[in-house]
C-alpha cells in the first residue's frame, strides 16, 4: 500500500547530512517513544492493505457464540462449554499440522486418514499385542512421521502434485484404515479403548490447581517474552511496540486464560443429583461431578507453543515463509527448497496423529467412521477461517486455534439448534459456507494486497 | 573516476557458450573495474543475459577464462559466484513478498543468537546499510515488500547486495519498469555503489542512462563483443551504431579492448 506522503513521487535532491538521512530512516521505523495511537494507525493501515490477520476469526467466533447463545439456551450451559474443548482440539491439532502445508502453498487431503491410519495402528498394537499406552502413542506418532515423509518426497522429489498424492492417499489410507481395524489380532470393527492414559485425554481434568498454573504460565511466559523483547530493542535503539499495546495485550490474554480456566473450573456435570455407584461392591451414592481443565488443552498448549516458536523465531520457520512466498527467492537464497518441503508434510503427518489419537480418546474407541471426509476439511477449514492463506506464504499456527474455535462452535451450535435428522446436513452446510466465506476473504485480501502493493 | 582504472576484478576471455546447435556467446571478452560502472549493452538476444548467467554460474561456460581478481576461477553454480562476491541483481528480483525488508535482505543468511534469529542484529545492519547508500525513500525496514514502489524494491535488492559485501555487482535492467523519479532514483544508487569501490555492471536498453551514469560500456553483437571502450569515447549516435551493426564505420573502437584510453 502507498502511504499519504507516497514515496514514489519525486522528490527535488535537497541537501541534507548523511547524519539527517540515518535519522529519517530510523525515526521513520515505528514509533518509539509513545506512539500508541500511531501503532493503531498502522493497523488499520494493514488492514486495509488486505493484511486481516486473526480479526474475522475472531469477529465470526464473537458473533457466532452471541447468536447460538441466543438461540438455544443450552448453547452457553458450561457443560457444552467443557464439551466444545474436548470435542473440538482434535481438528485444532490438524489444522496446525496443515499450516506448515498451507504455509508453502501446498494441500494434504490425506491428513484426515493419516490421523484415522496411526490411531488404527495405535489401537491394533493395544487390543491385540497388549501394548500399554508409552508403546501404542509413540507408534501412532512414528506412523504420522513416515506417512508424512513418503507423501512430502512424492510431492518434493517425484513432483506430483500434493493435490493428486494426497487425494489418492485420501484414497487409499481410507483402504489401510479399514484394514487395520478389521484384520489382525484382537477386536475387531469399532474398537473401545480400555487404555486409562489414552481416554484421559478427554474424558478426565486436571486439578484445579493445576489449570490455574497453566493460566499463570501461559500469561506470565507471554508478558515476559513481549516485555523483554521491547526492553531490549528499545536498548538498541530500534522501534518497539508502544508499551500500552504490550500492556492490553497482556490484559486481555490473562482474561481470557483465567475467565476459561475458572469456567472450567466449576462443577459441569448436567445431572448433579447423587447417582448410585458400585465401589468395590459396596453400593455409595456419589454426586456427578466433571470439574477442571481437560488433560488435551495442556497437550494442545505444549505443540502450540513449540510450533509457534518454531515459526516465528527459528531459521528453518524463516525459510518455511520464504518458500511459501517466493520459491525462486528462496533457492536463489541457498534454501534447501526440497527439503523444507518435505519437512512440512512430516509436520502434518505428525500432527495428524496426535489429532487421530484425540479424535479416539474423545469418543474412547476407534472406528472408521469417526475419521471420515469431515475430520480434513473442519481442518482445512479451521486453518483457513483463522487467517491461513490457502494461496501460501501466510499464515500463522493461532490461525489454527481461532478457526478450530469458530468450527466447533458451528458444529456445536447447529447441532443443538437444530435437533432430528436434518442436525448433521445443517452442520455440514454452515460448516461449508463458513470455509467458502473464509476463502473469499483470503482471495479478496490477496488482490487487495497485490493491486495496492505496487507503486 | 575512470582515470585510473586498476587491474579488473572481473576479466572474461573468449567465452564460447551455446545451447545445442545454437552458438549464443561467441568468444566475448569482458572486463568490469572496481569503482566503476560498466554497462553492457546490445540489441535484443544478443546474448546479455546469457553472459550474466555465464558469470553467476547459472551457465557453466563451454569453453574460454574466467578470472576473479586476476585468478582464473571455476563457477559451477550461483553458491561459488555468491562466495567470490558476485552478486546478481535479476530483473525479476526474487524478493519474497511476504516477508519485510529485514527478512528479505538476510534471506539464507540469517543472523542467530543461539537458535533463535538475531532479529534486532539484522534490522540494525540493514537500517546501516540503507543509511549508508542515502536511501531515504524507504519508510520502514520492517515493511513488507509486497508494499513496496518498484524503485524500492530495486532498492532493497541492490542494498543487499552492499550488505553482503559483494565485490561485483550485475544488474539486468535494473530501470526497464520504472518511471522518472524511480530511474532517477535507481541511477543515483548505482553511482554511489561504485563510488564505494564496488565494480558495478549495468545491462540496459536505454542510451541516454547508460552515457549517463557508465564509466565504460561494453557492446554485444549477435553474441560477439563489439566494442569495449570508455564512456568518454564514444557519443551516443556512436553507441547507437555499434549496437545496431556491430562497428563504426570503419574505425572499430573494439580494438582498444578493455584498457579506457
Ligand atoms: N536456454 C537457451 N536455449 C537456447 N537458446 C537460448 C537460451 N537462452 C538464450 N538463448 C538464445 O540466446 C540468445 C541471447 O539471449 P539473451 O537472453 O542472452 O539475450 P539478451 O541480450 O539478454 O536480450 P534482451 O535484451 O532481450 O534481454 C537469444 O537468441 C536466445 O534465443
Ligand atoms: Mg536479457
Amino acid at each position: 500500500m502507498t502511504t499519504p506522503e507516497s514515496p514514489t513521487t519525486p522528490r527535488e535532491p535537497d541537501v541534507q547530512t548523511d547524519a539527517a538521512n540515518e535519522r529519517a530512516i530510523v525515526a521513520s521505523t515505528a514509533p518509539v517513544e509513545g506512539g500508541t495511537t500511531d501503532y493503531l494507525r498502522n493497523y488499520v493501515r494493514r488492514l486495509r492493505g488486505g493484511d486481516m490477520g486473526s480479526l474475522p476469526g475472531v469477529t465470526g467466533l464473537i458473533v457466532l457464540a452471541i447468536v447460538f447463545s441466543l438461540a438455544h439456551p443450552q448453547f452457553h450451559t458450561i457443560f457444552n462449554f467443557g464439551n466444545m474443548f474436548t470435542e473440538g482440539t482434535a481438528t485444532i491439532f490438524i489444522a496446525m499440522g496443515l499450516v506448515f502445508v498451507l504455509l508453502l502453498g501446498e494441500i494434504d487431503l490425506a491428513a484426515g486418514y493419516t490421523a484415522g491410519v496411526a490411531s488404527a495402528v495405535m489401537i491394533r498394537l493395544m487390543v491385540g499385542y497388549n501394548w500399554s499406552w508409552w508403546g501404542t502413542i509413540p507408534a501412532a506418532l512414528v506412523t504420522g512421521l513416515l506417512i508424512g515423509f513418503i507423501v512430502g518426497w512424492l510431492v518434493s522429489k517425484v513432483r506430483i502434485p500434493s493435490f493428486v498424492v494426497t487425494l489418492s492417499f485420501f484414497l487409499a489410507f481410507q483402504g489401510v484404515m479399514i484394514y487395520i481395524v478389521q484384520n489382525g489380532k484382537g477386536q475387531k470393527g469399532d474398537i473401545r479403548i480400555t487404555d486409562r492414559v489414552v481416554n484421559a485425554f478427554a474424558n478426565e481434568q486436571m486439578p484445579k490447581w493445576a489449570g490455574w498454573f497453566v493460566a499463570a504460565l501461559v500469561v506470565a511466559g507471554y508478558a515476559a517474552v513481549k516485555l523483554l523483547a521491547a526492553l531490549a530493542r528499545r536498548r538498541q535503539g530500534l522501534a518497539a511496540e508502544p508499551i500500552g499495546v504490550n500492556a492490553s495485550k497482556i490484559a486481555v490474554l490473562a482474561v481470557i486464560s483465567f475467565f476459561i480456566v475458572y469456567l472450567l473450573n466449576q462443577n459441569r456435570a448436567p445431572n448433579k443429583n447423587p447417582v448410585a455407584q458400585n465401589v468395590n461392591g459396596k453400593i455409595v451414592f456419589v454426586k456427578p461431578s466433571i470439574e477442571g481443565v481437560p488433560w488435551v488443552v495442556p497437550v494442545l498448549l505444549v505443540l502450540f507453543v513449540a510450533g509457534t516458536f518454531v515459526l516465528s523465531r527459528t531459521r528453518y520457520g524463516r525459510h518455511v515463509y520464504a518458500v511459501g512466498g517466493n520459491e525462486e527467492a528462496a533457492r536463489r537464497a541457498g534454501i534447501a527448497v526440497d527439503r523444507i518441503r518435505i519437512s512440512v508434510f512430516v509436520l502434518s503427518g505428525f500432527m495428524s496423529a496426535v489429532g487421530g489419537i484425540m479424535i479416539a480418546s474423545n469418543v474412547q474407541s476407534v472406528s472408521v467412521a469417526n475419521y471420515g471426509g469431515n475430520t480434513l476439511l473442519l481442518a482445512v477449514g479451521a486453518a483457513v477461517i483463522g487467517g491461513t492463506s490457502l494461496f501460501g506464504g501466510r499464515g500463522r499456527l493461532i490461525d489454527a486455534v481461532i478457526g478450530g474455535a469458530v468450527v466447533e462452535v458451528i458444529q456445536n451450535g447447529t447441532a443443538n439448534l437444530v435437533n432430528g435428522q436434518n442436525s448433521s446436513a445443517v452442520q455440514f452446510i454452515a460448516v461449508g459456507l463458513a470455509l467458502l466465506l473464509a476463502a473469499a476473504v483470503d482471495a479478496l485480501s490477496r488482490r487487495r494486497a497485490g493491486s495496492t502493493g505496487m507503486g | 573516476m575512470a582515470d585510473e582504472p586498476s587491474e579488473p576484478i572481473l576479466e572474461l576471455r573468449g567465452i564460447n557458450k551455446s545451447f545445442g546447435p545454437v552458438d549464443v556467446l561467441k568468444r566475448v571478452d569482458f572486463s568490469a573495474y572496481p569503482g566503476q560502472v560498466t554497462a553492457l549493452v546490445g540489441d535484443n538476444g544478443a546474448g546479455k543475459s546469457t553472459l550474466v548467467k555465464c558469470v553467476s554460474g547459472t551457465y557453466t561456460i563451454d569453453s574460454g577464462e574466467y578470472l576473479f581478481e586476476g585468478r582464473q576461477v571455476h563457477v559451477h553454480n550461483p553458491r561459488d559466484a555468491s562466495s567470490l562476491g558476485i552478486e546478481i541483481v535479476y530483473q525479476d528480483l526474487a524478493l519474497a513478498d511476504n516477508l519485510d525488508i529485514v527478512q528479505n535482505m538476510f534471506l539464507g543468511r540469517e543472523r542467530l543468537k543461539g537458535i533463535v534469529l538475531n532479529e534486532s542484529s539484522m534490522e540494525q545492519s540493514a537500517q546501516e546499510t540503507l543509511a549508508s547508500l542515502s536511501v531515504r525513500t524507504v519508510k520502514s525496514v520492517r515493511q513488507r515488500v509486497s508494499s513496496l514502489s518498484g524503485g524500492q524494491r530495486q532498492t532493497v535488492a541492490i542494498a543487499k547486495a552492499v550488505l553482503w559485501n559483494s565485490k561485483l555487482v550485475v544488474l539486468d535492467e535494473p530501470t526497464a519498469a520504472l518511471g522518472v523519479a524511480q530511474t532517477a532514483q535507481v541511477l543515483d544508487l548505482v553511482r554511489r555503489l561504485a563510488d564505494r569501490g564496488v565494480a558495478v555492471v549495468l545491462i540496459s536498453h536505454n542510451m541516454n542512462e547508460v552515457l549517463q551514469v557508465a564509466d565504460r560500456i561494453a557492446v554485444l553483437y549477435l553474441g560477439e563483443t563489439a566494442a569495449q571502450v570508455a564512456r568518454s569515447e564514444v557519443n551516443q549516435q556512436q553507441l547507437v551504431e555499434l549496437i545496431t551493426t556491430g562497428g563504426l564505420g570503419t574505425d572499430r573502437p573494439g580494438a582498444t579492448n578493455g584498457v579506457p584510453a
